[in-house]
């Protein structure tokens, strides 16, 4: 009982905060926090396959751009269609969808591209498995380039409708964590692990390997479509090179730094990357200390962060949370206390 | 110009890319074949050899000694980054020890647009370099610097090849590849062998990074990444791990991609990565050993 | 005679995860001795010599050698002391010649013209390794792997040779021939520590014997005594003891 009170009021707090910040903060701690958001949906779908799993994909942003681009180009009205995309192909010119439609078609494609992808390379073991999906970010790239009809290729593709506020980045947040709750910790989520930590004792307990794989890799890659719409329609435009290795390893950075088997890992690591590099960049366009004057240095930032992060992989791979929630003790769910519980 | 003049004026530019990649995969396969790993800094190694190249020629040092100077530069980036970023992951699982690797080539590559800014560099070459040769009435050119880029690669393979073969060193390199542990038990000092490697391995690739810019008449910081991941290709289709691999799988992805822009119908050649990264993947799901090792690598 | 031993091992425990390979082993060999570790699978013979060789490292314990501690060494500096193996399963480099392997056997040393002493003295010892010389080490038979094997662990003009389960995989002609050879090599005045399965071949080559059972050693006296004890038979067996 106390526990649906603690939620329900977290849920009005959060919703209070969608809601009510607009007004109540300046844009840009408003934008800080819907980019926080944003990047949690991001990071929590790239830790279905990249920490329950054990299939460290490095292609998860070539799913957000597909996302992205398939979300925009539903979305323009069919005026802008024909002034921006004239060589779209008749099927697709003629109608415009809303924010909601577009987005959930851009997850469903995106989780078909998934299955389609991981058919193949879902059988490749740890190393050949992350490579294989580099490959597959780099042809989305090349894709989404050169389709010009439907992307305008490396030109900026402009003109989404800037729908995306702080009420409907928190709201599918709530629904990408409940989901991913409750499947990482049901009985497919140990079957995750299982192919995660040993995937031969794995398949001599009778685990479908691929399917355990596949299944994971597609529910991720909706998840990251849906992230992807999201990001589109806060953006407005954008282009093929915003989702490509600059943003694979940002979101590498928060799944680690936070801890690969852990959901509240991934929200922390999303803070604390997100807090890091905005102070880091605040540094970055120098300031004065007394007498000192410390110069603009840009990139500077990132410099800092790509030593934090082999900092990290030195002597805390495991990352702040490892493989434990945050729970503050209202919800025992790690594996452990299932295993005492009698669910395994 | 006629089909013939055609195609051999693209099999000199095959056998020009194609020399590139080879220079560059090597290097990759001689870090993986000691250590297992796929060293993604390779590339960022590649743009250090050629900015010391255009620094040093910019203060008024002739040609050959800043390229040696800049293959020198490239082998002791590379003996810093295995003494900083990879040695204390040695003996990390594969994915830390591929992560810290994707690492090590963002902070470089931020390091180099932080000291020399984003934008292209002139690669300053010598204008007796820039001569080209004229063949059968002007069908087919080729310049002094296509020249030099398979001179200078064929020098060093066979040089290569001696020291591979004749050295103790150089065997105890192939030795560890093979089987690291036997390597120990006969002695061989495996941080001896893996500095060695990782200074053959960038001093190949700054010599790569200085003939892939003078080609290109430019340099950026960002310049290592695409070759980077060419040669990895090239690497793998030949088989990653052995240098006889490398070199097959230059040539052959040099070839290939010559192929796709030469004859391939306009709508498909814009997509040539796309191909590239796909034989990749292809190779990776069915001949993970690649063409010269049939029988490698467990799956699933 | 109350000389100190050239390889001392004190109870030496050895981990792989939870799993105790080595539950406390001690032996000795002293200078010119042959002796044998025996067992059944999985006792630890194999842990054993690796750990000497320092490719595993104790959990616990000492080995010393020619009085100096050894077990944090790393396996390079242990070659270079005097300490050579030849591996089970053979470890060859296959992609090497026969010539390439005994060179590499040999790449501690850098006296020039002993080396090429030793590899003449090397094919004298295994004449088919002469024919061979130029062929690639994975293409040849079984037996002369291990053949090869010695040869190139005996490269390193080591004082200790450690041999595990010479063989293996090998048709029992080659065997007998191989032993003959260790036999010549025991007469020049090698000392050796070696694994074998084969009881007998082992008893009747070396001095002194050690049989381990589950990572501890049970039994232990000449070759002699253990020869005709049932008690080896039934370590092997697993029956109580």
């Amino acid at each position: 009982m106390a526990r649906l009170i603690i939620s329900g009021v977290v849920v009005a707090l959060l919703a209070g905060v969608a809601f009510g910040a607009p007004s109540l903060m300046s844009d840009y701690f408003v934008r800080i926090l819907l980019i926080i958001a944003l990047n949690s949906i991001f990071v929590l779908s790239l830790s279905l396959s990249n920490g329950f799993t054990g299939v460290f994909s490095l292609g998860h942003v070539g799913f957000i751009g597909a996302g992205a681009y398939l979300s925009g180009i539903l979305s323009l009205t069919v005026a802008q269609k024909a002034s921006l995309l004239p060589h779209l192909p008749a099927f697709m010119n003629w109608f415009s969808l809303p924010f909601l439609p577009a987005t959930l078609v851009a997850g469903a494609f995106t989780a078909v591209l998934a299955i389609i992808v991981g058919y193949p390379l879902m059988r490749l073991s740890g190393y050949f498995v992350s490579v294989a999906t580099m490959g597959f970010l780099i042809i989305v790239n090349v894709v989404l380039i050169n389709a010009s009809d439907f992307t305008r290729g490396a030109r900026t593709f402009t003109g989404v409708p800037l729908d995306t506020s702080l009420p409907w980045v928190f709201g599918w947040l709530a629904v990408t964590l409940f989901v991913l709750w409750r499947l990482v910790y049901s009985p497919f989520g140990r079957r995750m692990k299982a192919v995660r930590d040993d995937t031969i004792a794995a398949s001599a307990v009778g685990i479908d390997m691929l399917k355990t794989r596949l299944t994971a890799f597609a529910i991720g890659a909706f998840f990251a479509g849906v992230g992807g719409s999201l990001f589109a329609h806060y953006l407005g435009s954008f282009s093929p090179v915003t989702f490509y290795f600059a943003m694979t390893m940002n979101l590498i950075a928060m799944l680690v730094l936070g801890g690969m088997g852990s959901l509240s890992g991934a929200l922390i690591g999303v803070i604390c990357v997100s807090l890091l590099s905005e102070l880091l960049r605040s540094v970055e366009r120098g300031f004065t200390i007394g007498h000192i004057t410390i110069p603009a240095l840009f990139g500077a930032s990132q410099i800092v962060l790509g030593f934090i992060f082999i900092l990290i992989m030195i002597f805390r791979p495991k990352g702040i949370m490892g493989e434990r929630e945050l729970t503050f003790g209202f919800f025992r769910r790690s594996a452990k206390s299932q295993i005492k519980q009698g669910e395994v | 110009m006629s089909g013939f003049e055609y195609i051999l004026q693209q099999v000199i530019n095959a056998v020009s890319l194609g020399s590139l990649y080879a220079l560059v995969a090597v290097g990759l396969s001689i870090v993986f074949g000691v250590l297992k790993l796929t060293n993604f800094a390779h590339g960022d190694v590649m743009m250090v050899g050629a900015f010391t190249t255009v620094l040093l020629i910019g203060i008024g040092m002739p040609f050959i000694p800043a390229l040696i100077c800049g293959i020198i530069g490239a082998a002791f980036a590379g003996f810093l980054i295995e003494r900083i970023a990879y040695r204390p992951i040695r003996n990390a699982p594969d994915v830390t020890r591929l992560l810290t690797s994707l690492a090590v080539t963002y902070i470089l590559e931020n390091f180099g647009i932080l000291v020399f800014s984003s934008s292209p560099r002139n690669f300053p070459l010598p204008p007796a370099l820039n001569d080209s040769w004229q063949l059968l009435d002007g069908a087919i050119t080729f310049t002094n610097i296509n020249i030099l880029t398979l001179a200078l690669t064929l020098v060093s393979l066979i040089g290569l090849g001696w020291f591979i073969t004749r050295t103790t060193l150089g065997l105890g390199m192939r030795a560890a590849s093979e089987d690291m542990a036997a390597a120990q038990l006969v002695g061989l000092d495996v941080n001896r062998l893996v500095i060695v490697a990782f200074v053959v391995a960038s001093a190949f690739a700054g010599l790569a990074g200085v003939l892939w810019a003078a080609q290109a008449g430019v340099v950026q910081p960002q310049m290592g990444f695409t070759p980077l991941l060419k040669a990895f290709v090239a690497a793998i289709i030949g088989g990653f791990g052995s240098i006889e691999g490398a070199l097959v799988g230059g040539f052959i992805l040099g070839a290939l991609e010559i192929f796709i822009v030469a004859f391939m119908p306009d709508a498909i050649t814009p997509y040539r990565d796309a191909i590239v990264f796909s034989l990749l993947i292809a190779f990776l799901l069915f001949r993970p050993g690649g063409l010269l090792q049939p029988n490698r690598e467990i799956k699933l | 005679m109350n000389e100190p031993a050239l390889l001392n091992v004190q109870d030496l425990q050895v981990r792989f995860g939870a799993v105790r390979a080595l539950k406390g082993i001690s032996l000795n060999v002293k200078q010119g001795e042959v002796v044998a570790l025996l067992g059944a699978n999985g006792a630890g013979k194999s842990t054993t010599l690796r750990t000497i060789s320092g490719l595993s490292r104790p959990s616990a314990g000492d080995v010393f050698f020619a009085g100096r501690s050894i077990a944090t060494l790393p396996t390079s500096q242990i070659v270079r002391l005097g300490i050579a193996q030849s591996p089970e399963g053979r470890r060859l480099f296959g992609s090497l010649t026969v010539a390439e392997n005994l060179r590499l056997g040999s790449c501690t040393r850098t006296d020039a013209e002993e080396i090429a002493a030793d590899t003449e003295r090397m094919f004298s010892l295994f004449p088919i390794l002469r024919e061979r010389r130029p062929q690639l080490a994975g293409t040849l038979s079984g037996g002369e792997q291990q053949q090869l094997a010695l040869a190139r662990a005996l490269m390193a003009a080591p004082k200790l040779l450690l041999l595990d389960e010479p063989s293996l995989g090998v048709a029992p002609l080659l065997v007998k021939h191989i032993f003959a050879a260790l036999a010549e090599l025991k007469r020049q005045g090698v000392t050796m520590l070696l694994v074998e399965q084969n009881m007998k071949l082992a008893l009747q080559l070396a001095d002194r014997a050690y049989v381990l059972r589950t990572g501890s050693v049970v039994l232990e006296g000449s070759s002699g005594e253990l020869l005709s004890d049932d008690r080896v038979a039934q370590a092997y067996l697993g029956a109580a003891s």
